[in-house]
């Protein structure tokens, strides 16, 4: 779904003497140098990353600034939909949109296996480049580790995001007030789905994709266009569940979800009742929950629905002040339940 | 695996859960009803669509629907938690396991710590596949934590089947399996029981059929409807139990048609005779109901971990402030205990009724606890 094709980097492999990651490809030495120019540079060069510093020299930026951080560590590292390295930008990318900013700057940090294949780190580096390029952020420093083999798993990436807070906005789990809606751009569920099929080999009629994606693209034009939103926030780990669970619970309000309205697609359907999974919990990651007055919902409903990332945008929720603090769900046969935040680990290494 | 025409079934998924439907079968118990009635829903599925659903808020008050013993994962007694954990602690062992079961306490930890302490803990989702971990680990010794209903015990004694078959001689399996029709008995004839009908749990009959439940139901004159998952299957289980209270009859009727028939599997029954044979099994919170589970008969034997890994006495202790067994046995529901949402919740759960996704205090917690009028939390 992310895959907008605009942009491609489909260059072989930079030519090598080693097929795979040695201790040395981390040791600061002549490996470490080959693989940053052969593989880094090339797959994501830009005037900043190429100054060749310890660190990047940035140009100064108005006004306030948002500033975020986040590990990867997803298993399997390509699945439907995706691999680790798109994985990594677009879920930076949209923390700095939940935060109202525009997303400038990322570094970018890998911890290797000894033994991991360099063809597959090119696969991810490409993909890497293609993400940043498509959300419209540069990646302006790095670091490479290697670990002995059996002392992680092929790759973890960790990427931190700095981005400009666009004036006007204010974003705050606070300001969620009686009487707003709650808006998602699309169907709940899809990359847990897609990660746990991978792994577990099964295959449904209905494919289920990965739904990683950036969401600055249309964000932006809502954060123009309407700047009166109240909350924002990634549905990723523990689902729209955990994510609605926080905002009732640091604003002090209530919210009450439709069933009949969340929007799931029939593969991740399937998979949750063969599974014994519900979709409320299962992490997103091009998913976004947007939280506004109603006069606005028309409004920004009907941009979002004018970009790809939103085409299914829709009104799934209301915030109420009959149960403070506490998320509901207005089941399909008319009678209500609490949705709790959730307990333990559902599906373990998810992103 | 290939699911083929995922949609149609789907679509046979919301047929059950269809609004109309739910509220032409509430009226019809409203309309029936005309006395107070205590049904119990067996099996843990049924409890947590019953929350899951809110089916309660559409029943009449003069119906109490309260919750059986039929969460695997509750009534597995503490010294079986407690083999586990040996196991798992064991360097040469690989333990598998359904995911439930890593998180119950046994008397000092569980299984999910003795995973983080570096013991090999893997959760499956087939018995089967325990076989390819068994074959792809040879230096290791591999055992899956059996434990279950009538429902998930043809899958273990496949595997077993299977691992004979194929000679893995690095594989066991810690059996705690337990069987619904004697723990009916045990609770009608408790000096207590209240009881005045129940529903079956239908992917149970499925295995098993029907015809077990005639002798329970006519020794005991009480109705027993077999019963599906979806709310408009247990809204017509409740109606049909009803129609029978009302009527004053008793026997077993078939509410779940599309799934069970009355005979049952009979090819999932004749593995079961052949790997497993009935015996006594003591139940977490209940104690020890004759006749109501399954060991291995003779010829597989050599796959008991109890056996191989010398486990027959170990000493367990009980945490005192749960009170599963009352829950368990539908004397208590879980919003009457103290230390529900307080000093007991799916984080720190004292007993394994909060543990399960069939447990009745985790289905109250995760659905309900917000409309208890005593929370403590």
């Amino acid at each position: 779904m992310a895959r907008t094709g605009t942009y491609s980097l489909q260059c072989p492999i930079p030519k090598s003497e080693h097929e795979h990651i040695l201790m040395a490809h981390g040791g600061g030495g002549k490996l470490t140098n080959q693989l940053i120019e052969k593989m880094f540079y090339t797959g994501l060069g830009n005037e900043f990353l190429m100054q060749g510093h310890d660190g990047a020299f940035l140009p100064a930026i108005k006004g306030q600034l948002a500033f975020t951080t986040d590990s990867f560590v997803v298993n399997p590292i390509f699945f439907p939909g995706g691999d680790i390295g798109d994985l990594a930008i677009n879920g930076t990318v949209n923390d700095l949109v939940c935060c109202g900013a525009k997303p400038l700057y990322i570094s970018l940090a890998f911890i290797l296996e000894e033994g991991f294949l360099l063809e597959e780190l090119w696969k991810v580096v490409q993909s890497i480049g293609n993400a940043a390029l498509t959300a419209g952020v540069k990646i302006v420093t790095g670091d490479t580790k290697v670990v002995e083999k059996g002392k992680g798993d092929r790759i973890f990436i960790n990427t931190t995001g700095i981005g400009q807070v666009l004036p006007g906005l204010n974003i705050a789990p606070i300001r969620c007030k009686e009487g707003d809606v709650v808006i998602i751009n699309g169907t709940i569920g899809d990359h847990g789905i897609s990660i746990m099929l991978t792994r577990e080999g099964l295959a449904l009629d209905s494919p289920v994709e990965s739904d990683t994606m950036p969401l600055n693209g249309m964000m932006q034009e809502v954060f123009k266009r309407q700047p009166d939103i109240h909350v924002l926030r990634d549905p990723t780990r523990g689902g729209l569940a955990s994510a609605l669970n926080e905002i009732c619970q640091s604003s002090g309000t209530g919210i009450t979800l439709f069933e009949n309205v969340l929007p799931v697609n029939n593969g991740v359907r399937g998979a949750c009742e063969l599974m014994g999974f519900d979709p409320l919990y299962i992490a997103n990651e091009g998913k976004i929950l947007v939280i506004l007055p109603e006069e606005h919902a028309g409004e920004v409903l009907a941009i979002m629905r004018s970009h790809d990332e939103g085409r299914e945008s829709r009104i799934i929720g209301r915030v109420t002040a009959t149960h403070p603090g506490i998320l509901h769900l207005e089941t399909t046969i008319g009678t209500t339940r609490i949705i709790d935040m959730i307990s333990g680990e559902q599906l373990p290494r998810i992103c | 695996m290939r699911f083929a025409r995922w949609g149609k079934q789907m679509k046979h998924i919301d047929e059950y859960r269809n609004r109309d439907l739910v509220n032409n079968l509430s009226r019809k118990i409203r309309k029936e009803v005309t006395r107070k009635w205590t049904i119990m829903e067996i099996c843990g599925g049924q409890t947590h669509s019953i929350m899951k659903y809110g089916l309660m808020q559409i029943l009449p008050s003069e119906i109490t629907l309260i919750h059986g013993p039929g969460c695997p994962v509750c009534v597995t007694p503490v010294e079986m938690i407690d083999r586990a954990i040996a196991l798992g602690e064991y360097p040469e062992v690989i333990l598998t396991s359904f995911g439930d079961m890593l998180r119950v306490p046994g008397s000092h930890t569980d299984l999910l710590r003795v995973k983080a302490l570096g013991g090999d803990i893997r959760m499956v989702y087939s018995p089967l596949d325990v076989l390819d971990i068994a074959a792809g680990n040879p230096g290791k010794q591999v055992v899956f934590f059996a434990v279950g209903f009538e429902t998930t015990a043809p899958a273990v004694a496949m595997a077993i089947k299977e691992a004979r078959k194929r000679n893995l001689e690095n594989f066991s399996v810690l059996i705690s399996h337990v069987l619904v029709p004697p723990a009916i008995e045990a609770l009608l004839s408790s000096e207590d029981n209240r009881i005045d009908g129940f529903l079956a749990a239908g992917h149970v009959c499925t295995v098993m059929g029907t015809y077990e439940y005639i002798p329970v139901a006519e020794k005991y004159k009480v109705p027993i409807v077999v019963t599906g998952f979806e709310p408009v299957d247990i809204l017509l289980g409740i109606y049909r139990t009803l129609q029978m209270l009302e009527q004053q009859r008793y026997g077993v009727e078939n509410a779940y048609p599309r799934s069970v028939r009355a005979e049952g599997n009979r090819a999932a029954q004749k593995i079961l005779g052949e790997v497993f044979e009935p015996t006594d099994r003591n139940w977490r919170g209940i104690g020890t109901i004759p006749i109501s589970g399954f060991r291995l008969a003779d010829g597989y034997r050599k796959f008991d971990a109890v056996l191989r890994f010398n486990l027959q006495h170990m000493e367990s202790e009980e945490s005192g402030s749960c009170i599963a067994g009352a829950i368990l046995t539908g004397q208590k529901k879980p919003s009457d205990c103290m230390s529900f949402g307080s000093s007991c919740t799916p984080e720190k759960p004292l007993g394994a009724p909060m543990v399960s996704s069939e447990g009745a205090c985790a289905a109250y917690y995760r659905y309900n606890r917000a409309a208890i009028p005593n929370q403590r939390n």
